[in-house]
């Protein structure tokens, strides 16, 4: 079986009051050199597919029809074996 | 006129919302289903607020996928009158009806009180009944985790020049949306999408009744 590992997170210019909140943390927490924090998340879509093109394909269709939000978020995948 | 109020699992703004349209003398709400495949019939299509399907993945993608919203876009696209309050606002960003996104506030927490906004648009559908009033502001409540609205400049330039933008945040902009926008149309101008909540002001009783006035603009 294949697995697909989307890692989604905001576009650069989409401010992320998460990652700002954290970063906030991380300073008072005593690490001063964290100078940016940005989240995202990961998703992982186990695939009954033995074609790594085909699953690439597929994935980037899932990704497109639901698993991303274009407006906001940027995507990356990779396909691994599991 | 009829008016479909559709039910997704998680929505908990559609009791409120059928109260609401029923109040209006001349207009007939009726529970739609979000499994069902036809909306013919109905003279506007009301898309509570609520939690559909537990926000999970973002707020309204599921439900913006679901099997009524076939039916939902064709009505649109034929010019019935759509309005998405809160988590149907988001509904309607996510299938595509309208631009944009909502996402997170900006400080990060639920807000739930109620707030002034300005009639940026009275030339809609939804909003003709607020022409002549001494003051366009109208205060309605908000209640919302992801109601921060953003969308790229293009998008931006061409909700302003086309009227789009509906209702503004006045004063205290509660979420961080761009342009202090609180709800917008599409360009047709026959769907609606807005954070805050009409049904929640329909009499004095309420704290506000100006959100009754959108329900009779809208009836009329």
């Amino acid at each position: 079986m294949l697995k697909g590992i989307v890692t989604v997170s905001l576009k650069q210019d989409v401010l992320d009051p998460q990652g700002q909140a954290v970063l906030h943390s991380l300073q008072t927490l005593g690490f001063p050199e964290a100078q940016n924090v940005r989240i995202g998340k990961s998703i992982e879509v186990w695939l009954e597919e033995s074609d790594s093109q085909k699953a690439e394909s597929r994935l980037k269709e899932m990704c497109e029809a639901l698993l991303v939000n274009s407006v906001i978020e940027d995507y990356s995948f990779e396909i691994v074996e599991d | 006129m009829r008016c479909a109020v559709i039910v997704f699992p998680g929505s908990n703004c559609d009791y409120d919302l059928y109260k609401a349209a029923n109040y209006i003398e001349g207009i007939q709400a009726e529970y739609v289903w979000y499994t069902s495949k036809s909306l013919d019939g109905f003279d506007a299509i009301l898309v509570p607020g609520g939690f559909s399907y537990g926000d999970a993945l973002r707020a309204g993608a599921l439900a913006a996928r679901a099997p009524i919203l076939k039916a939902l876009q064709r009505a649109a696209d034929s010019g019935t009158r759509v309005l998405g309050i809160c988590n149907g606002f988001q509904i309607l960003t996510e299938c595509g009806l309208l631009p944009g996104a909502l996402h997170r506030n900006s400080g990060l927490r639920f807000i739930c009180r109620t707030v002034n906004l300005e009639v940026s648009n009275t030339a809609t559908p939804f909003t003709s009944g607020y022409v002549g009033r001494t003051s366009t502001h109208v205060r309605l409540e908000i209640a919302h985790g992801e109601g921060n609205y953003t969308c790229d400049s293009d998008t931006l330039h061409k909700l302003e020049d086309n009227g789009q933008i509906v209702f503004r945040y006045s004063g205290d902009n509660p979420n961080g949306s761009v342009a202090n926008i609180a709800g917008i149309t599409n360009e047709a101008g026959n769907v609606l999408g807005m954070m805050p909540h009409p049904e929640r002001a329909m009499a004095d009783w309420m704290g506000s009744s100006d959100g009754r006035i959108l329900f009779e603009s809208m009836r009329d």
